[in-house]
This record gives structure tokens, sequence and C-alpha cells, in this order.
């Protein structure tokens, strides 16, 4: 019996030995990613530049598939006790993050236990703000911030007599103008990517308008939709109206639409910030013609349009299971791998080559001291959006937290399929949206509360 | 059959182990596990669960949107089944014939069996995609508005082809090794008493493929029902609205995309029976049909 439990005490001796040992080495940091090429490959780099600048920790990247499939991954591999330390996570996943208890180890708790310090006051507010609790501690790392703006191709533009320097400001003339292209024989005149996104979540928060109660989730698991409001009604039935009179073509979900600008078929588009790497290379014409404005709205309701909210990912710290945490070490590499990408160097140079934002404001003063956005005319249209307005968030524009989302957009994005379709009107869509989303939020609160 | 007899039972229960541990590792624990889970609500990291007993095949079996993808499951599948044994059917009455090539022939049918269901659904995305596929672009320039990204019936049509040629070649393999085992003499006979080829067809060829029209149709159920996850996945992914989602593609959203093990589990479980009652129907009927 006795010998029984000095083996068992030896085993238990190794198990916790063996983090201690790895110490004498680099320790090594599992950190997964959802972005495809090139963005992954530009992550990658930052991740072995932070390798090459010290010698006591050892990022390893590996892509994961999109971001709902990272997240599927980090979720499944901490159930088996194996999961990363850091995970790349789409802001969709926040919800879901903000409620995982100890599945997750919070931005604040860990700088304060590892003494590393990372100045947050020099954030965009818009960014500071989504991954932050509602006392402004932050819960995880942004990184890959970006917002939804127009892009539009200015040769189009020039074939259907529109000015090419000048994008509509707001949905009369956005439908206009897709009429001239469609006229001027452009197949597409205006798609979008992401459409929950830019459509129901971007046209919202600029209208000042809630999509959920609570501020938008910020205030507590029992919020609800509001989607079926008079706002969105309204923005629905023009989508639906321009669908029908060919200026509005449905591009498939998530990023599909994207390709269908990125060749040339569409004049205009609502895609991500960060999509500006992609159309720069692959757009017929280059840089020379693709325009870039920010999202449209209703120019006769008051108070419109104020800011727009991120979206794009941040970076969570992740215990390793339900088992166990990590080592001081660990952390501690964790910590000195965030404070490393907050550099603002580092996030200059990030913004610069792909279009997501720049994250602090010393980064985004350096990179317009550089005459960058001269030179990249456009390119600085996403802060621009972002600081829109009395420069204040409000609760409509803070941002969205509600547990459960990737669930929800998916069932917003079916209702709105449905309506184009022409199975159903504009209100419909929304009301079953809200109904349907609704069930997600319940059932979030039941199984999150304990 | 020559029976063989053991002396003891420890050998004959060693020889049985591989195949035993095999099921129970891979079958029975999955699936008890997924048994469990059906009757537990927990949240994504599986910090906190709760047993809630019939509760959430309650919901599954109360949710309308379940039960139009159980109709839409059993439209899609009787498609399926229909049009891949048809056409292997009318392939494989053609390639038994003597024909120039029929080796090749036969070799060439065989082949889409070899590819993967994602692929396959690639091919035809390449095919039919209204902006980039070749027939997607043709038909709407020839006026014909085609785009199964929005419309719920292109996409259906759309999935049900690619999921039936796939199963094609599996069909007309058996077909072809039924048509090659009826006995030549029986068919002779129907044509010196003046029987036409079709009428030969008909009364003669079809009656005597029944057992294994039969067996096929089963599969072919089975696959429709089980199989074809990657075709949907690679194609429609379920939309646009809900249009493609069937039974086990729901299973995933619900599960792998959504979180919701508990509903997911309950869900797999229902199909589990399903499939059972299929196979036993089928065990049934075979065996009765065997003796033609």
């Amino acid at each position: 019996m006795l010998r029984r439990r000095d083996l068992a005490l030896a085993t238990a001796g190794t198990a916790i030995a063996a983090p201690a040992l790895a110490q004498s080495g680099p320790v090594e940091i599992q950190f997964w990613h959802g972005l495809a090429q090139p963005l992954g490959g530009l992550l990658e780099a930052i991740a072995g530049q932070f390798n090459e600048s010290q010698n006591r920790a050892r990022i390893v990247s590996s892509f994961r598939g999109g971001y709902p499939e990272t997240m599927v991954a980090a979720i499944a591999a901490f159930r088996a006790n194996a999961a990363p330390h850091i995970v790349q996570m789409f802001e969709v996943g926040t919800g879901t993050m903000m409620a995982a208890g100890r599945a997750i180890k919070p931005l604040h708790e860990l700088l304060r236990e590892t003494g590393v310090s990372i100045n947050f006051d020099d954030y965009l507010p818009a960014v500071r703000g989504y991954y932050s609790l509602a006392d402004g501690r932050m819960m995880s790392m942004p990184f890959n911030s970006s917002t939804a703006i127009m892009f539009y191709n200015k040769d189009a533009f020039r074939r259907a007599g529109l000015n090419p320097e000048q994008a509509p400001r707001n949905w009369a003339e956005m439908r206009q103008a897709a009429q001239r292209l469609r006229a001027a024989g452009v197949e597409i005149p205006f798609t979008t990517a992401w459409p929950t996104w830019t459509q129901i979540e971007q046209q919202s928060a600029i209208h000042n308008v809630e999509i959920a109660s609570l501020e938008n989730g910020f205030g507590g698991l029992n919020t609800e939709l509001r989607l079926n409001n008079p706002l969105m009604q309204r923005h629905f039935t023009t989508l639906l109206e321009m669908g029908r009179e060919g200026g509005f073509r449905w591009g498939g979900r998530d990023a599909a639409g994207d390709a269908l600008f990125a060749n040339g078929q569409a004049g205009m588009v609502h895609a991500s910030s960060g999509a500006r790497a992609r159309f720069v290379r692959e757009l017929p014409g280059g840089v020379a013609n693709l325009g870039a404005a920010m999202l449209p709205f209703y120019d006769d309701v008051s108070g419109a349009p104020i800011n727009s909210i991120i979206g794009g990912a941040s970076f969570w710290a992740m215990n390793r299971g339900p088992a166990g945490g990590r080592s001081e070490a660990e952390n501690r590499a964790i910590a000195e791998f965030f404070a490393f990408i907050a550099r603002p160097e580092v996030a200059a140079k990030w913004h610069t080559d792909t279009g997501f934002l720049p994250v602090t404001r010393t980064a985004f003063e350096a990179v317009r001291a550089t005459g960058f956005y001269t030179q990249n005319p456009g390119a600085d249209i996403p802060i621009q959006q972002l600081l829109r307005g009395s420069g204040t968030m409000t609760g409509a524009s803070r941002g969205i937290r509600l547990g459960g989302f990737v669930e929800i957009r998916t069932i917003m994005q079916e209702e709105m399929e449905r309506a184009l379709q022409g199975q159903q009107g504009a209100e419909q869509a929304l009301a079953n949206s809200v109904q349907r989303g609704n069930v997600v939020l319940r059932n979030f609160e039941r199984t999150n509360r304990g | 059959m020559r029976k063989v007899h053991f002396k003891g039972v420890a050998l004959p229960w060693l020889l049985l182990l591989p195949q035993l541990v095999i099921t129970g590792v891979f079958f029975f624990w999955p699936a008890g596990q997924a048994v469990w889970q059906s009757f537990l609500r927990e949240d994504a990291f599986g910090l906190s669960s709760q047993f809630v007993g019939f509760e959430n095949f309650a919901d599954v079996l109360a949710d309308p949107s379940w039960l139009d993808a159980a109709g839409r499951t059993l439209v899609f599948s009787v498609a399926v089944a229909f049009l891949a044994l048809a056409s292997a059917l009318f392939l494989a009455v053609q390639a038994d014939k003597q024909i120039r090539g029929a080796n090749a022939y036969k070799t060439l049918l065989i082949w889409p069996y070899a590819v993967a269901p994602a692929l396959a659904a690639v091919l035809w995305l390449f095919m039919f995609h209204p902006n980039i596929g070749i027939f997607g672009r043709m038909l709407n320039a020839m006026g014909i508005a085609w785009d199964y990204k929005l419309d719920g019936t292109q996409a259906m049509i759309l999935v049900i082809l690619a999921s039936a040629w796939k199963q094609v070649s599996y069909n007309f393999i058996f077909f072809l090794a039924g048509l090659q085992s009826i006995p030549k003499s029986v068919l002779e006979a129907a044509a010196i008493d003046g029987a036409r080829p079709l009428r030969r067809f008909w009364t003669v060829t079809f009656p005597l493929l029944s057992p294994t029209a039969f067996f096929l149709l089963v599969v072919n159920l089975v696959y429709a029902f089980f199989d074809t996850f990657g075709v949907i996945h690679s194609l429609t992914q379920g939309g646009p609205g809900k249009s493609t989602e069937t039974l086990i593609y729901r299973v995933y959203t619900d599960g792998v995309m959504n979180l919701n093990l508990g509903s997911s589990a309950a869900q797999s479980v229902i199909l589990m029976i399903l499939v059972i009652g299929l196979t036993i129907i089928q065990f049934r009927y075979v065996e009765r049909k065997v003796h033609y």
C-alpha cells in the first residue's frame, strides 16, 4: 500500500518536473490561428520575429482552418485537456469565450500575475471596448481588427457615367448608382460580403440602433434580440427592392461576396477593410481602380451616422483543459508575446501590409507620419469611419456581445436568403430571426448560468 | 458450409477478440457516449452539465425546422436513390450487351466511385457555379436565371444530381453482376416464344434482378441519408435558407458549429434508430426474397 502511494507520488513528481525541466530550453507556446494565406503567413512572420527577439519562449503557430473551425477545434481540444495556449478568436466568438469561465485566462489577470504591462489607453476605443468587461478590464488581446467599409470599382463607375472619386454617401444615392451601373451593363452592381455583419450589425450601429437589448448584450446574458425595428425593416425593404430591380445581388454567406468584387464582376461591395490586401492584388486595374468609402446611411435618420463597430479577431489565453491550468513560465511567455504584438512598429506594419486597423493611436500616428495615407488614398477610411459621429460610443455602437452568436448569424443569413428568394417579406424575415435567435440566447443563458 | 468445432472457449474468443475490440472502441463506445450526451445539457466547454432526461428529444421533435428537415431528407433520399438506380440500371443493361470496347466502357463507369464526396461536389461546383461554372454561365447566358446560391429549388436539384452521380458506379457494378448471373437459357426461351427485347427485359430480366435492386435500394437510401454530408457541405452548406439541410447535415451544424451537443446527440440517436429500422427491414426482406 505504502509502496503504491510512493509510486503515485513519483509519477506525479515527474509530471510536475516536466515543465520545469523544459524551462532550461525555451517554453513552447501553441498558437492556433484562423487566417488563410496571405494573411496567415504575415501573422506567422510576426510570431517568428518574436521568437528571434528572445530565447525564453518559442511560439509554435498553426493554421486551423477558418475562424469557425479554429473556434471549434480549440473548444474540442480544451475538452480533451490539450487546448492551445493562445487561440485567435473572431469577434462573433467573443460572447462565448467571455462566458467560458475557467477555460480561459482573462487578459487582465494574466498581465497582473506576470507583471507584464500593456498600455491599453493607447488603443482605439472601439477596439478596447469590444474586448473588455463593463468595468474596462481587458479579457482578450486585440490584434487584427477591421471594420466594414465600401469598396467600389472606379472603372465601372466611369463606364456608368458616375464620378469615380465620389462614392454614394447614402442609400438613395446607392440605389441610383446601382441602377446606373446596371444600365451600363455591370453584371452585379452591388453585393456584400459578411451579409449580417455589414447589413445588419454595422447598419444598426451607424444609425445608433441596438440589435439586442441591454446594450447589445454587454449588460448581461438575459439580452433579447431587437432586430424587428423600423430601421431594419426599412433597410431590408431597400435590399429586397434593389434585389428585384437587379441592383443588388446576394454574394453568398460569410466572405463569399469578396470574390465577386475581386474578379471585377461587381461594381460595389460592402466588405471587411481587411479585404483591401486581396483587392489591391486581384482587382483588374489594381490599386488605381480601387475606390474605398464609408458605409452609406439613411440621411433622414437624425444623429446618423455615428461610428461603425469592429470585426476581426483577438487572441485569447486558454487554460489547458478542465483538469489544469498553466505554469508560471507559460503564462509569462504568453504575456510577453502579447506585449510584443502591442508594439507600435508591429501594429503599424500589420496595418499597412494588410488593411486591418492600426489598433493603437501611436501606430496610427506613426503610419500617418510616413505619408502612407497620401500614397494610398482610402487606406484611412476605416479609421475615419470608426471615429465618425461625436467620437463617443453608444450602447448600440460599442459592439455586440451575444452568446451563441455564430448560430444567430447563421439564422439571420438564412432568413435573409429566404426573403431574397421571395419566400417572405422584410418584416417576416426579421420576426423569424428574432424568434429563432432568442431561442439560442435563452439556451446559452441556461447552460452558462452556473 | 462445413462447420468447424473448437475445443474449449479460449481460442474462439481469442480469434474474435480483434473484431470485438474494434466494434467496441469504434462503435459501441462513441454510440454509448452519444446516447449519454443526448440526456445532458452542457455548455460548449463541458464545464457544467445538467441531466435533463428526454428534454433534448422533446425539443428536437417539437422543432418545426427539424420536421421540415426530416421531410426534406425524405424527398432528397428518394430522388437520389431513384436517379442513381435508374441510370445505373440503364447503363448496366447497355454494358451487358455485346459491344466493342465493353471492358473500357465498364471501367470508365466504375471510376466515379473512387472520387471522394467532397471532390465530387467541387467538380459539380466548377460546372454549375453561377459565376465561374461553365454550365452555370451558359445557363445564365441563355436567359435562365441560374443561381443555386440563392434559389433553393436549384440548390436542391444540384445536390441531388451530384449525390446521385457519385452513387451510380456502385449500383452499376451490382446491376452488371446481377445481369450476368441471369441464365441465358431463360432469355433464349423467351425469345423463342416471340418476346421482343423490351418485353423480355420487363418480364424476365427485371424480376430476376429484383433482389439486387432491393438490396441496392436500401444501400442507396442509407447512402443518401448519411454519406451525402460531404457533397452538401462543399456545395451549399445546407443553404440557401435551409433548403438543402438534411438531417445528417443538421446534426453537424448543431453539434460542431453551434456547439449544442445535447441536441445534436439527441438527433443522432434518432437517426441511429432510423437506420437500425432500415437494416431490420432489409434483412427480413432480403432473406425472404433470396430463393427465387
